[in-house]
Formats: C-alpha cells, sequence, structure tokens
C-alpha cells in the first residue's frame, strides 16, 4: 500500500523526485500535464521525460492575502528550469521577504509531505530552494 | 459637412457610465438599464432606433443582462446577445455590436456593460480544508489530490500580476517596486478629478508602499477594487450617421480600430496566463487598421488591474521604447501633463473595476475626451485615444477612437 503520493501527477517522487514533462514529439514543447494536441503546433504525439531539477527564479510575488486554509506569506514564483521548461511553484527553504529571494536566484527542486489522508497516506508537494551558495 | 462620412466607418454617438462604486440596492440589470438609457439619450435617440443589443457581465451572465436589461428599457423584439469574455467583456460587448454593423444586419447598435460584485474580496479565492473524511485521490487530468494554491504557486490574480510585473523587471534595467508605486500615485492623483471614480483620493508614495501588502510588490493601493457599475455606448454606420442630425454628426466618435486577441502560445503560457503577447499583438494590428502609430496618441485608457499591470503594457502599447518602461513612468510620460497621458480617469486603481463594465467605461472615456467634454480632467485637444483591455485566459481587446471633425 502506497504511503506517499504526488500531489500532481507530473511530479514523481522516484530516484530522485523530478517532474515529467510531456513533449511534444514535433517542435520540443515543454508541457506538465497531458494534452491532447501540442499549443505550440498542433502535433498529436508526445512523449514523457524527465526534467531539470535545477533552474533559476525568473519572477516571484510574496502573497500575504491568500484564502483560508494557505498559510501566508509565501513565496510563489515562475522558475525556468535549465532544459527549457517553465514551471510555476512556491520557494520554500528561506524566508518570504524581498531580501531572501532574487530574480535569477538558482534554486533546486525539492519535496515535502503537505499532508496525511484518514489511510496515513502522505500528500507530497515539490517546491524549489535556494542552491547552496546560490548566486 | 456628412460627405466626410464614409459609409463604411462606424461611429460613436452616444455613451454613458454610472459612478462605479457600491450599489446594494441595486442589480446588475438595473445598472445596465440606467447606462443604457443614459447612452441613448447622450446619442438622442430611443430604443425603437436599436436594431441589436450587446450586454456583458461577468457575475451576472448566467442571468442573461441582455434580457433584462431590455424589461427595463423596451422589449422591441431585436436580437439580443450576451457576452462574457473575462475582463475583456465589456469590450468584447462594443466589438459584437460593431461586428454586426459591420455585416450590413444592423445600422445602430447598443452595446452595454454591467456588473456587480459587491466586496466578494479577493477574485478566484475558493475556501480549502472542508472537513469530513479524507483521503487523496487523484482527480483531474493533472491528478491532483488536493487543491494547489499556494501549494504550487499562485493562480490568483494578485500574485499572477505581481508576476507579470516581476517578469519585466528580471528582463530590463531600471524597473522595480519604485516605479510601480510611481503608477500608483499616478493614477490615484489623476482619479480626484473624475467625479465617476469609485475612489478620489490621492496618496503619497509613502502611503501607498506602508499599505497591507496584497501580493509583493503589490500594496493594496495597487490593486484595484472590486465594485458594481455599468457602461454604454451606441454605436452607428456612417451611411446611417448621414441621416442623423447635425449636432449628433458633430459629437461623433470614430471606431478607426476594432480588434480582439487571445494569447498565441508562448512558453510562459505553461505556467500562467501570457498578458503580454496578446496585447503586443493586438496593438499591431490595431494601429495598421487605424492608419495611427503611439506617438499619435493624445490619450490612452490602459488596463491597470495592478499597478505592475500598467507598466508592462507602456511596452506592450509601443507607448515607450523596447524595455523602457522604467524610464517612461521615472520620466513622467504617461502623467496627465506628460507626452502621452495615461489612465487620466483614474484607471481601474481607482475608478474601479465593475468586470463587465470596464471595457465600456474605457470607451466612455477617451470619446469624451475627444469630444471635449471631459470637464476638468479634459486632456486639451485630444483627437485620438487608445483603449485596452486584457482578461485572463487570455482575452485582449484595444479600440482606437478618433474625433470625427465632422
Amino acid at each position: 500500500m502506497a504511503t506517499h503520493i504526488p500531489i500532481v501527477n507530473y511530479l514523481d517522487l522516484d530516484d530522485p523526485a523530478h517532474l515529467v514533462a510531456t513533449t511534444c514529439d514535433e517542435c520540443g514543447a515543454k508541457f506538465f500535464g497531458e494534452r491532447l494536441a501540442c499549443a505550440r503546433c498542433g502535433g498529436r504525439g508526445f512523449h514523457h521525460e524527465r526534467s531539470a531539477r535545477t533552474g533559476t527564479v525568473g519572477s516571484f510575488s510574496i502573497i500575504h492575502r491568500a484564502p483560508a486554509g494557505v498559510e501566508a506569506p509565501y513565496v510563489s514564483a515562475i522558475v525556468d528550469l535549465d532544459d527549457g521548461a517553465v514551471v510555476k511553484a512556491n520557494i520554500v527553504g528561506c524566508p518570504a521577504d524581498p531580501e531572501s529571494v532574487r530574480l535569477g536566484m538558482t534554486v533546486e527542486l525539492t519535496t515535502y509531505e503537505v499532508g496525511t489522508d484518514d489511510d496515513g497516506t502522505a500528500a507530497v508537494a515539490f517546491g524549489f530552494v535556494p542552491s547552496k551558495g546560490a548566486s | 459637412m456628412s460627405s466626410n462620412i464614409d459609409d463604411h466607418d462606424i461611429w460613436i454617438i452616444g455613451v454613458s457610465m454610472t459612478r462605479f462604486g457600491r450599489y446594494p440596492d441595486k442589480d446588475a440589470f438595473l445598472l445596465g438599464a440606467e447606462a443604457a438609457l443614459d447612452a441613448l439619450d447622450d446619442a438622442d435617440l430611443t430604443i425603437h432606433d436599436i436594431d441589436i443589443l450587446a450586454a456583458g457581465s461577468v457575475n451576472q451572465i448566467r442571468a442573461y443582462p441582455a434580457q433584462r436589461i431590455q424589461k427595463h428599457i423596451g422589449q422591441t423584439g431585436i436580437p439580443a446577445v450576451n457576452v462574457i469574455n473575462a475582463c475583456a467583456t465589456g469590450a468584447t460587448a462594443v466589438r459584437t455590436v460593431h461586428q454586426a454593423i459591420k455585416a450590413g444586419e444592423a445600422s445602430i447598435g447598443l452595446a452595454v456593460g454591467t456588473e456587480q460584485m459587491g466586496k466578494q474580496g479577493m477574485l478566484g479565492a475558493g475556501r480549502f480544508g472542508a472537513g469530513g473524511e479524507r483521503r487523496f485521490v487523484p482527480e483531474g487530468p493533472q491528478g491532483a489530490v488536493m487543491q494547489t494554491e499556494g501549494i504550487l504557486g499562485t493562480g490568483l490574480m494578485p500574485g499572477t500580476f505581481a508576476q507579470a510585473g516581476m517578469r519585466y523587471a528580471a528582463q530590463h534595467d531600471g524597473v522595480g517596486p519604485e516605479q510601480f508605486i510611481k503608477i500608483a500615485v499616478k493614477n490615484h492623483e489623476n482619479s480626484v478629478r473624475n467625479p465617476l471614480a469609485q475612489y478620489q483620493k490621492a496618496f503619497t508614495a509613502e502611503q501607498i508602499r506602508d499599505a497591507e501588502m496584497i501580493a509583493y510588490p503589490n500594496t493594496t493601493l495597487m490593486c484595484c477594487p472590486t465594485g458594481d457599475g455599468a457602461s454604454g455606448a451606441v454605436l452607428v454606420s456612417g451611411e446611417r450617421l448621414r441621416s442623423l442630425p447635425v449636432e449628433t454628426q458633430r459629437r461623433a466618435v470614430k471606431i478607426s480600430a476594432s480588434v480582439l486577441t487571445s494569447d498565441p502560445w508562448a512558453p510562459d503560457g505553461l505556467v500562467q496566463p501570457d498578458i503580454n503577447t496578446l496585447t503586443r499583438n493586438a496593438a499591431r494590428q490595431a494601429y495598421e487598421v487605424a492608419g495611427v502609430g503611439p506617438a499619435d496618441l493624445d490619450l490612452v485608457e490602459l488596463h491597470d488591474c495592478f499597478a505592475t499591470a500598467e507598466l508592462i503594457h507602456y511596452d506592450n502599447l509601443e507607448l515607450c521604447e523596447p524595455g523602457g518602461a522604467g524610464d517612461f513612468i521615472d520620466r513622467g510620460a504617461p502623467k496627465r501633463d506628460g507626452e502621452t497621458p495615461v489612465n487620466v480617469s483614474g484607471g481601474l486603481l481607482s475608478k474601479g473595476h465593475p468586470l463587465g463594465a470596464t471595457g465600456v467605461a474605457n470607451i466612455f472615456e477617451v470619446s469624451t475626451h475627444l469630444r471635449g467634454e471631459a470637464g476638468d480632467r479634459q486632456v486639451e485637444g485630444a483627437t485620438v485615444g487608445l483603449t485596452h483591455v486584457i482578461g485572463l485566459g487570455s482575452a485582449c481587446s484595444i479600440h482606437i477612437l478618433e474625433k470625427g471633425n465632422l
């Protein structure tokens, strides 16, 4: 019985945890989550590939006003992954203030538990932490 | 005099807007009907002259505002269309009437945008953490086992538009919180001259910076409010305008371009709606169709739902040099006495943003200036103006309007 479940199906928790891109066979556009046809070129064929675990902060915001049940403040970011894919995620492992998060900062994928259900299964989310010696 | 009117041009001959604000004693249909009658009065016409009605609303769309408005202003049996297209809803309603006239199905039409939002708080912010039994079962195409808002970044408006502005800051020098704050100072200052604005109060840069942080770098005074309101516009074919009174012709405003775009594919579109490319595409099309350039514009009403959004649209609409949006605000170019006045109405930040009404209201604003009827906030001698709205998803509409000189 599974004791861990990824929060979304494009997160693979194994060896080590990584995101799985859905890549267009024709033009190479990368998506997270399935598509019927490529939003870029209309191609119908895709393959899955392991996405980069490292990237840079392409943009961010520090969210202070959030819906009930969401802890705030937190850092939301657009991360430009080193393989050209783009993903939205929280920046974790550093204070949620503009002094700790910088545009262009290098970051690395991390995973952490975000809750446990009645069967004891833990949901695992992904986020990005500043790389060691991040520049 | 009427020989200047090309049969195929389409004109605005009546505009209106309610003051934006909170109307708990009314509903969107009554507000829309008030705006409709005011626009008809402004055009010196009655509902019996109207061949088509298009009504835009976001929150009230499933109650069919066009037909509800007809019950307040006259049920003449004409085609009535309900329009929803995110924050471009009102502009899309105007464009629906424009298309009907262009197609020859109508010679005079009425577009209304209306909305009642009340104090509903942050848009799209659903409730989380319901009690009861909990089992993680993957749901939907992405196999999510729980709500991901706030865990995998944000998809709500304040954060999305903050990230759009910070993306621009990452790619261009001289852009940061200071520039975004200057935009909010400008728009709040402009609102003091606009009796139809929801808020008419100037703030200092310090007051804006120190206000409650909503989504860095936007504080609450850098986010548009929710509110209620309506706006209307009467459009007419050139052929029909020739038969209308000289006074109507004298005040007529020409629609030189009416453009609608959606997001083309862009890498950022994978994670959040790209509000830039479709605005750039719409601007390029609009300038080409109208035969005018950004330097010809005497005023611009653009979609400043957040201060961060206004800055990037300076560049998207080619009001500044490529990459120069920071310098554009730093040198005061978009101020009411600057090179290209932007949001002299106070903008969405202070005029308000009742979603469906917004895209008609900025046509009201520019038309009023082109007619020389904008009172204290008049941009002197204005002859060409541009309106821009964008709704996340995305939908972008641009209209270029010109003084008729008839």
